[in-house]
């Protein structure tokens, strides 16, 4: 039987050969972000001996970068740290919501993008709020970094990409240009502190006359994995985001998402009340990107 | 009894004697203790909801590292009641979570462990799991020896009882009627939900002695009920009260206690025994999912000829699901000449219910305070005007028969028609909702004794679990009786060693009764100071009065003397007969019912479900607020509870019986920014058979919001939704099924 | 299985204990450090009892390791009073009765010095967000809100 064990390394090069050390020894080892969600597993769910291994001293899972192209967030930084960024909120309201949204001002405290993302939950708040802005997810492996759309990195509920080996470091995010805004929106029975029952995410670009040139959907907890809307987006590029465009777009939502009924929600409902997300957030999205 | 012009202490807001160490964290509840050589007990509960236990094995986890001790039901010796089955099961386990073993090792993780080599030999067998199925023709039994109401003359039933109050005709009293409205509501199961879990340390002497620590309402009671669970003499065993983390009836009868107990009597060492979260939700005692059909008559004036109400309550595993209290409180609040009420009292395989603030009242008082709103809709009457011409006055019989002494539910109507909140229009596009609470509250054995130290400091030394803040009430009366002030007293709760009996913390009955008993207490230490004085100043007793903490001369006596105040009469205490020491022992009587009105606005959000608490205002007669600020604590607390339970709260099972959702997270409590502030408003109706007017309050402010709410969200939407809670999806496929 | 070494500062002591490394910092304060006023309510993270602060970062104790501690800052109930007696948090709310049972009030109080050393002036819709984590089954969280306003506008004063 093996044994519990912490490691905190302080860079990538660092924590790959931890993983791999780990690995060769037959240990599991497990990513400790936020702990927010690993914690509660280990003494619920997943009770078995493991190496945890920190991401919140590997210095490049803790960066925020903003270039001229694209953006760069830490997989490993809190969500409060994140909320606190003015100039990330300014340029990615949603994702900045999104992240925002989980959990208590205790759970911000810790929570981090990389965690939420990691935990592979189909209500992760954070996951259609990536999804919808575009962002790359950054791993690191023995064979050198590799780019993950993040569409492609859960595989199923609580599963993804990531081999034992590997580490997510940060996502890549395309800098918002122009007229192009994000925003996210989720429905909880609460006002805080309830997993996602559904959720939406909406990032989208206007021309000058307030024309809508890019449009990207993705909704949440409506299915195995967070799905984008590819059919959401088409239904807006082209128009003002006008309320018919929206219910165009609130509908597609609606018929993509094959939830389940458990005990956060029913299947009608979560049908119904995801396309009511991607309208409201497609609105606060186009107003967003009207301001800018 | 004591005008409220005269009072002194009574109706200020100081800070508790126990505030300090709860702002701290010096104070200690339950899970605080830790002794030298503690082992840590852990519970083995069934997997199962229903299933017949064939044989228990503890002997490996017996062997296993670090475990001192492990036992199962047959270990139990003492009585072999439903209290002690639910302990340990023995033939049977009965709902999913039950307890089946305990062990107790050198550290939890050993404990935890251990559970693991318990072999369990069970025999699954159906769950009966609704009152539906469990009334159905050819229902699984849960218990084969259950007939209703112990006749067993008639075929056995998951129906262990049946409760019914009637007056008059009511067939008459139907056709008598120009409008009948009736309707049925089911309220799922919900919990307390007290932020602290059980817990306790036990620690037996060689000599046999236990001692108890533990996190309970009534200590009292955990020595009686592990002592008859244990075969064990009262006198053995000692129980100290820890600070209590809520309760709310949900800590009134014990679960840990008798294994912690015999596993030190096994091991020779403490034990300490925690539950976690979700051992709470599944295995201790929520209160009764219900199903409740309600029916009313009137005339065209708004006067009530005739009302009905049927209740089925789910016990849980054991019979006592409170249709007592329930079919009592239905229908308090009114005049009604003729009236039928019938409670059950349904096994099914779910945790053996407990009492929850109000126990049975808020389920049988939505389902009539809907029908009640709808009444006045279709009469087109202000609710408040509707309750107000049917409102029981003293001198009215309640259902359950004796006659009202002054009570104030019209009072409290008067004063909700004039508030403010009331006049104020309700929100574009939102609802308001209006409902009437009611509780008997209960008296029962208190005792209490007052000690005033050699400088005159009194220490209040008795029984009652301080679970809100009852310290503070206590030391109030305490004030106001002696004439001293506030800061010079001490009010302490005792282990069962250290002061008299007294019953739980529940039924609202702590500063009520308790209250008097310390009353009492203190006017033995009047009359012995009277005495005392009199002997100093060769006077007869009867020549002293007791003036503002002062042994005086009666006015017309001739005496030359000084006052002697409480600290001069304790300073020469040695010279007049030794220490003063008051004492009062009573079972108070006439313990006057709480009458609420509360009222709310509410917003829901027709796309999604949701509803939004705008504003909140509670109305209650308190009899005389002790310390108001506690009193609004009780109303603003108990309005919370019952809006959580009415917009997301209930147990969630799927279809083995099992509990879909044992936690905070998806047991959904009300958080702070799901509120708004509940606006309160006191009424003093003064309770005759309490010294300073005294009613109960901590249970009444439950019972209105469940209805009110529902009044409001159907105010907004135009029909109503009858059952709980107004969770947003069934409110939006309502209201799909509307369109 | 072996123990970690820890290194830490709590309530400005230096404190030096052995853990386990799947041991959360809420049971190393309880169960080694004797630090009883930081509460368990649930050990998910969902009622806020064990609210402690990590490098004055409000978080609950029962979701980080005690291992996690090391070189970090961790302030308890137990470090909010001072020699001079009460903060002005403890003493409000005192004074507006925020607290019945007591069992949710150190994680309260800690959060709300999160709160205020952040943001000084807090609306009620702030103060009930901020604290929407810290679950009180007894208050209604009137009380509690009129206290953490109390504090706000006392420390503003003092100020």
């Amino acid at each position: 039987m093996g044994a519990f064990a912490y490691l905190a390394p302080t860079n990538v090069e660092q924590a790959l050969s931890q993983l791999a050390a780990e690995d060769a020894a037959g240990n599991r080892a497990q990513m400790l972000a936020g702990g927010t969600d690993v914690l509660v597993q280990m003494r619920s769910t997943d009770k078995g001996p493991r190496t945890f291994v920190d991401v919140k001293h590997i210095a490049e899972a803790n960066e925020v970068r903003v270039g001229d192209d694209d953006v760069f967030v830490g997989a490993g930084i809190a969500s409060a740290v994140l909320n606190e960024n003015d100039e990330l909120k300014a340029l990615l309201p949603g994702l900045v919501e999104a992240a925002d949204l989980i959990g208590s001002t205790q759970i911000q405290g810790r929570a981090t993008i990389g965690g939420n993302l990691c935990n592979s939950s189909p209500a992760g708040d954070t996951i259609p709020a990536l999804i919808a802005c575009g962002a790359v997810c950054v791993v690191a492996s023995p064979d050198g970094a590799k780019k993950v759309p993040t569409e492609d990195f859960v595989t199923g509920v609580g599963t993804n990409v990531l081999k034992p080996t590997e580490l997510l470091v940060g996502f890549q995010i395309p800098r918002p240009k122009g007229r192009t805004a994000d925003a996210y929106l989720r429905f909880i029975p609460r006002t805080e502190m309830d997993i996602a029952v559904c959720g939406a995410g909406v990032a989208l670009t206007l021309d000058d006359d307030g024309t809508c040139t890019a449009a990207k959907v993705a909704i949440g907890a409506v299915a195995v994995t967070a799905l984008p809307v590819p059919e959401a987006a088409v239904a807006l590029v082209g128009t003002k985001v006008d309320d018919a465009a929206l219910q165009a777009a609130a509908a597609a939502a609606s018929a993509l998402a094959k939830p389940i009924t458990d005990k956060r929600g029913t299947v009608e409902y979560r049908k119904k009340v995801v396309g009511v997300l991607t309208r409201r957030a497609g609105a606060i999205a186009r107003d967003r990107a009207a301001a800018r | 009894m004591a005008e409220a012009v005269d009072l002194k202490a009574i109706g200020t807001r100081p800070v508790r004697p126990d505030g300090i160490d709860k702002v701290t964290g010096r104070a200690a509840f339950g899970a605080d203790l830790n002794l030298p050589n503690m082992l840590h007990g852990k519970v083995l509960r069934s997997p199962h909801a229903h299933a017949r236990i064939k044989n228990v094995d503890v002997s490996r986890a017996l062997a296993a590292d670090g475990v001192m001790a492990a036992i199962s039901g047959a270990d139990l010796a003492g009585v072999q009641n439903d209290l002690a089955k639910n302990i340990l099961a023995r033939d049977k386990v009965l709902y999913h979570g039950h307890a089946v073993a305990a062990v107790a090792a050198k550290t939890a993780a050993q404990a935890e462990a251990a559970l693991d080599l318990i072999e369990v030999d069970y025999e699954a067998l159906p769950p009966v799991l609704s009152i539906d199925d469990a009334i159905a023709d050819g229902a699984t039994l849960v218990n084969e020896n259950q007939h209703t109401n112990g006749d067993t003359s008639k075929p056995a039933s998951n129906i262990a009882a049946v409760q019914r109050f009637e007056r008059g005709d009511i067939e008459a009293g139907f056709a008598e009627a120009d409008i009948v409205v009736e309707s049925e509501h089911r309220v799922p199961t919900a919990h307390q939900g007290y932020i602290e879990p059980h817990a306790c340390t036990a620690t037996v002497n060689e000599d046999g002695k236990a001692t108890v620590w533990c996190c309970t309402q009534g200590h009292f009671d955990v020595r009686s009920l592990t002592a008859a669970v244990l075969g064990e003499s009262v006198g053995n065993i000692k129980v100290i009260p820890s600070e209590i983390g809520g309760g709310f009836g949900g800590k009134t009868i014990i679960y840990l206690e008798p294994l912690a107990v015999k596993m030190s009597q096994l091991s020779g060492r403490p034990v300490k025994m925690t539950m976690t979260r979700e051992e709470v939700f599944r295995a201790t005692g929520p209160t009764s999912a219900t199903w409740c059909k309600a029916k009313i008559g009137a005339k065209k004036d708004g006067t009530f000829t005739a009302a009905q109400a049927w209740l089925a309550y789910e016990a849980g595993a054991f019979p006592g699901a409170p249709i007592g209290p329930g079919c009592m409180s239905v229908l308090a609040p009114y005049k009604v000449p003729n009236l039928l009420i019938e409670g059950n009292d349904v096994l099914v395989n779910k945790p053996k219910v407990c009492a929850y603030r109000a126990p049975g009242a808020p389920q049988s008082m939505h389902a009539m305070e809907c029908v009640i709103d709808e009444l006045a809709r279709k009469l087109e009457m202000d609710p408040i005007d509707l309750r107000l011409k049917n409102a029981a006055d003293e001198g009215t019989q309640a259902p359950y028969g004796p006659t009202f002494p002054p009570i104030g539910l019209k009072e409290c109507l008067k004063a909700a028609k004039a508030h403010p909140n009331y006049a104020t229009p309700v929100p574009e596009g939102a609802g308001r909702g209006l409902a009437v609470g009611f509780w008997f509250n209960i008296g029962m054995q208190s005792s209490a004794e007052v000690r005033i130290a050699e400088d005159g400091m009194v220490t209040v030394m008795e029984g009652s679990p301080d679970i809100g803040g009852s310290r503070a009430g206590m030391a109030l009366m305490a004030a106001e009786t002696l004439g001293v002030p506030y800061e010079r007293i001490k009010a302490h709760v005792g282990d069962t060693e250290s002061t008299g009996f007294c019953n739980v913390t529940g039924g609202s009955r702590t500063t009520f009764a308790t209250g008097m008993a310390v009353i009492q207490a203190c006017e033995d230490i009047i009359a012995q100071c009277k005495q005392r004085a009199a002997l100093t100043w060769d006077l007869d007793e009867e020549q002293v009065d007791w003036v503002d903490g002062e042994a005086v001369p009666k006015p017309g006596v001739n005496a030359d003397v000084k006052p002697l105040s409480l600290a001069d009469i304790a300073r020469g205490a040695g010279r007049t007969g030794g220490p003063l020491l008051g004492r009062a022992s009573l079972n108070a009587q006439g313990a006057g019912a709480s009458f609420s009105v509360n009222w709310t606005d509410v917003k829901v959000d027709a796309e999604t479900g949701r509803t939004d608490v705008l504003a909140f205002t509670a109305i209650q007669d308190a009899g005389r607020a002790i310390h108001p600020a506690y009193v609004e604590g009780q109303m603003q607390g108990g309005a919370v509870q019952g809006l959580g339970w009415a917009l997301n709260e209930e147990y969630i099972y799927d279809a083995d019986g099992v509990m879909e959702n044992p936690g905070f997270l998806d047991y959904r409590v009300p958080v702070a920014s799901d509120m708004p502030m509940i606006d309160t408003q006191i009424v003093e109706v003064p309770n005759p058979s309490h010294p300073y007017g005294v009613r109960g309050v901590g249970e009444t402010p439950i019972v209105a919001p469940l209805a009110a709410l529902s009044n409001a969200v159907r105010d907004q939407l135009g029909f109503r939704i009858d059952d709980l809670p107004l969770s947003p999806p069934r409110v939006l496929a309502a209201i799909d099924e509307q369109r | 299985m072996s123990k970690v070494h820890v290194s830490t500062t709590i309530n400005g002591d230096v404190v030096e204990f052995l853990c386990e490394p799947q041991q959360s910092l809420l049971d190393v304060l309880r169960d080694e450090l004797a630090l009883t006023g930081t509460k368990e309510g649930c050990a998910t993270g969902d009622c806020g009892a064990c609210s402690v602060l990590a490098n004055d970062r409000l978080v609950c104790s029962c979701l980080m390791l005690g291992v996690e501690a090391d070189g970090q800052e961790i302030t308890t109930i137990e470090g909010i009073a001072s020699p001079d007696g009460l903060h002005v948090i403890q003493q409000k709310y005192l004074e507006h009765a925020a607290l019945q049972c007591g069992i949710c009030t150190p994680g309260f109080i800690v959060a709300t010095k999160a709160l205020l050393d952040k943001n000084p002036n807090p609306d009620e819709t702030t103060i009930r967000y901020w604290l929407a984590g810290n679950l009180c089954r007894c208050t209604g969280y009137d009380k509690i809100v009129r206290a953490v306003q109390a504090s706000a506008e006392e420390l503003a004063y003092e100020a």
